[in-house]
């Protein structure tokens, strides 16, 4: 028994009360709704019409839908810890302190990994392939393979709720040495290291995949320099993915075989070298925050040129801007890590270069507010967040600038200030971007409008929530209090602080409601907000040329280029449309196998936490056979016919 | 037309695959110039390494880089009969390059020089093991297209497959060729 199951023993399974609670209702959510599926009679809908598809729209719906179970559960995760900390201020929270090192953890990894990320990704998929007139991703399969990877690596940084054993104590980055079998002899980081394993090799996909697409597959006349903001700042962020994230798999390559094998690259004896890990995950680490931010850019830039009813100002310096974004943030990595021992010449330079950084960055939001200057302004909800945001990243970026100064950051390093400064860009900054662009695109993805005014509350509760909650964070720094502490002396009249920041938590959850209410209400009220043109908000680009929800081949004819801002030049010209010559469009076939080989891969991870290496070797099995007979099919597209396709288009009735 | 512009971005996809995987042969150059001169109480470099061994794998490899190259060609012009034996040419100096790499390994095995010994012993196993591991991924790569050989003509498809192939199988020349000069010259 004891070698069949390696590790994984009955006491490893769920025994604290968060693991019980965990274990229960997960399986209960998954048994209702399995027998909701059974009940309505919807499980071949779902495999069909969902699971196994490879349309771009589709993948990026499922994309958005785990992200936003995912954001639940890192919300709880952060509403506890809060929680803890205002208790902690009377003597005792109610967390041990390893406890609270794991949901810290797994607060931040999920956040990063599996809400950004997820988030973003879902919108590309949506949205890159309509912007640049094209009918799918370079490699449909790839894109199925890559979601279900992320979807791999969500379920197996939760299934230790049910499967028993811990989460990685140690920071998201799960810095070396502690992270090491010597300082962490637990499982909890080995779920860290193969939930981010199978996960990012779904990004690495993804990355390739999208940069592909955009430099290949761009409708005729649409040159770089007449690419959508969206696509430009897409294609920059898929450049870093490929660029850092084979320094993230390799770097957790070696800390697993440290763990797993023994071997010595970031142990303290032997000859190791942790200092090393600290240097590779950051080259990885700062790279990433930029993967998250310039799309966010990208929408903004999107959502400022229609609801002002202008072209964007200064696209070339826009476009400049984020490739410098880009490039420079490939040398800043070390002020993460300024205290750690680098001569004073080196810390300068990485000073200044992090300080050169916020000069594009703040180029853009001239470009922005030019935009808007003498524009048509429409304050909808897309606009809001976007002026919520340049508040607020403002506001964070010259905490930004402060923290690059190495002196100041000797100061206030890994205290709730840095906290304080990267929560104020990561949810001021990309999040915010996020739910603009949710809020923008969504009649393009199902047909209706949502619900203006209660995204307008969901959208206030945010804002007056993240300052009530972050900006008691910013002073807690000065104070001098470090990030992820768990008990502190009543004495230093801290807790007041804190409790302010538990109130801001509980205004963002209310706006969260107000989201989940909006969703709901539109879904119901959806003949009120309906669009048939497939272009509610007289916008600019391709996107809304098709109709909406757009067919499942997306364009009927490949429209042709000729400016910037596409849809919007061909409106202004005020043609009729004559009615074109329809042909056969051949399409990728629903596949399975990406879905296949993710159960394989996740069965890899589990074992590997485990040591149960019999179904490790079955696990790769199952990789291997399931690429050996994708390989070996050839039969993987379809035909939709012309009349097909013409009968579709007459109902749309937009033809002269 | 259509098929062009699908070998287009085939290729695309496949250089920038390669790229990310040059960065992560990068990442174990960089930890194996970082940890070289920790030998701990393990022995060093040139204590262990057998140059003329090596220098034996290394034109074996460029040989099959060679025959490789030759059985495009001979795809290109439709010579099937040529193409089954440049291609099995390289199939066999890659399981020879291979068993050398394992044989090298077990030799240090044997002598009690694990990964566990030292640090720079795991950066050696690791960058070699990585490149050897890639080195089996391209023979098990290569059996397969003998297989679809086996049972096609030389079609385009083929030639598509063949081609991709041969830019992996150049690309770990160049990556082993990178590992003799830093890992085995230097020392
Ligand atoms: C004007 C641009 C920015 C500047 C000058 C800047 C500067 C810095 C500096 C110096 C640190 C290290 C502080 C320390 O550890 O003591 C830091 C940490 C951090 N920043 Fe920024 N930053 C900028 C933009 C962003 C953006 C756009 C994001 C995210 C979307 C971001 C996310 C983070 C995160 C996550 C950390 C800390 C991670 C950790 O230690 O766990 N930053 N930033
Ligand atoms: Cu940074």
């Amino acid at each position: 028994m004891e070698d069949l199951f390696g590790k994984l023993t009955l006491q490893a399974l769920p025994h604290e009360w968060f693991t019980i609670g965990g274990a229960i209702s997960m399986t209960a959510g998954g048994l209702g709704a399995i027998l909701l599926l059974t009940y309505l009679k919807r499980w071949k809908w779902l495999w069909t019409e969902w699971l196994t598809s490879t349309d771009p729209k589709k993948i990026g719906v499922m994309y958005i839908t785990v992200a936003v179970f995912m954001l639940f559960r890192g919300v709880l995760d952060a509403v506890l810890l809060w929680l803890h900390q205002v208790l902690a201020g009377g003597g005792q929270g109610y967390l041990t302190a390893d406890h609270f090192q794991q949901i810290s953890t797994a607060h931040g990894v999920i956040m990063v990994f599996f809400v950004a990320m997820g988030l973003l990704f879902g919108l590309m998929n949506i949205i890159v392939p309509l912007q640049i007139g094209a009918r799918d991703l370079a490699f449909p399969f790839l894109n199925s393979l890559g979601f279900w990877l992320y979807v791999a690596g969500a379920i197996l940084i939760n299934i230790f709720f049910v499967f028993g054993g811990e989460f990685a104590a140690t920071g998201w980055l799960a810095i070396a040495p502690l992270s090491g079998l010597e300082f962490s002899p637990g499982v909890g980081v080995d779920y860290w290291i193969w939930s981010l394993q199978i996960s990012g090799l779904g990004t690495l996909i993804g990355g390739i995949n999208f940069i592909v697409t955009i430099l290949k597959m761009r409708a005729p006349g649409m040159t770089l320099m007449r690419m959508p903001l969206f696509v430009w700042t897409t294609l920059c962020s898929m450049i870093l993915v490929v660029s850092v994230f084979p320094i993230l798999t390799m770097t957790i390559i070696l800390l697993n075989l440290d763990r797993l094998l023994g071997m010595h690259f970031f142990t303290t004896g032997f000859g190791g070298n942790p200092m090393m890990y600290t240097n590779l995950i950051w080259m990885w680490g700062h790279p990433e925050v930029y993967i998250l931010i310039l799309p966010a850019f990208g929408i903004y830039s999107e959502i400022v040129a229609t609801f002002s009813g202008k072209r964007l100002f200064g696209y070339t310096t826009a476009v400049v801007a984020v490739v410098a974004v880009t490039l420079l943030s490939t040398l800043v990595w070390l002020h993460h890590f300024f205290t750690m021992g680098a001569d004073a010449n080196v810390n300068a330079f990485f000073g200044i270069m992090t300080m050169i950084i916020a000069i594009p960055t703040g180029a853009q939001i001239f470009n922005w507010i030019a935009t808007m200057y003498k524009g048509k302004i429409r304050l909808t909800t897309p606009m809001l967040w976007f002026l919520g945001f340049v508040a607020t990243f403002t506001f964070g970026g010259m905490a930004g600038v402060m923290l690059a100064i190495p002196p100041i950051d000797y100061q206030v390093h890994n205290s709730l200030f840095l906290v304080a400064h990267f929560h104020t860009m990561a949810i001021g900054g990309a999040l915010f971007g996020l739910f603009a662009g949710i809020s923008y695109w969504f009649p393009k993805v199902f047909g209706f409008k949502l619900n203006e005014k209660l995204g307008q509350y969901a959208f206030w509760c945010w804002l007056v929530g993240f300052f009530t909650s972050f900006v008691p964070l910013y002073i807690l720094g000065f104070m001098g209090v470090t990030r992820r502490l768990d008990t502190y002396d009543p004495s230093t009249g801290w807790q007041f602080l804190f409790l302010i920041s538990l109130l801001g938590a509980g205004i963002i959850a209310l706006g969260i409601g107000f989201q989940l209410l909006q969703i709901a209400v539109s879904i119901l009220k959806r003949k009120e907000n309906q669009n048939t043109t497939g272009d509610p908000w007289d916008g600019r680009t391709l996107e809304w040329s098709t109709s909406s929800p757009p067919p499942s081949y997306s364009f009927a004819v490949i429209p042709t280029v000729d400016d910037r801002d596409a849809f919007w030049t061909m409106k202004q010209a005020g043609k009729p449309i004559s009615k074109p010559i329809f042909v056969d469009i051949h399409a990728p076939k629903n596949t399975a196998s990406g879905i296949y080989i993710s159960a394989f891969a996740l069965i890899i991870g589990f074992s590997l936490v485990w040591h149960i290496f019999w179904l490790t070797v079955l696990g790769f099995l199952g990789v291997i056979i399931t690429v050996i007979v994708r390989t070996f099919n050839d039969d993987t597209e379809y035909t939709i016919s012309a009349s097909e396709i013409a009968k579709n288009e007459e109902k749309r009735g937009i033809y002269g | 037309m259509v098929e062009h512009k699908n070998n287009d971005k085939t290729f695309l996809g496949f250089w920038i695959y390669l790229m990310t995987d040059l960065i992560m042969f990068a990442v174990l150059f960089a930890t194996f110039a970082v940890l070289r001169n920790n030998t701990f109480t393990g022995p060093s470099g040139e204590e262990i390494f057998n140059l003329p061994f090596v220098l034996a794998e290394t034109l074996i490899l460029l040989t099959s880089s060679f025959t490789c190259g030759l059985a495009v060609l001979a795809a290109r012009k439709g010579d099937k009969k040529q193409l089954y034996s440049w291609l099995l040419g390289t199939l066999f100096l890659g399981f020879a390059f291979l068993f050398m790499e394992l044989s090298e390994f077990q030799e240090l095995i044997h002598e009690g020089y694990t990964w566990t010994k030292s640090a720079f012993l795991s950066s050696y196993f690791t960058l070699i093991g990585t490149h050897g591991l890639h080195i089996a991924v391209g023979l098990f790569w290569l059996i397969i297209l003998l297989i679809k050989l086996s049972t096609s003509e030389i079609n385009s498809s083929i030639i598509r497959k063949l081609t991709l192939f041969s830019l992996f199988w150049h690309f770990l020349d160049i990556v082993w060729i990178f590992i003799f000069s830093i890992v085995y010259l230097i020392a």
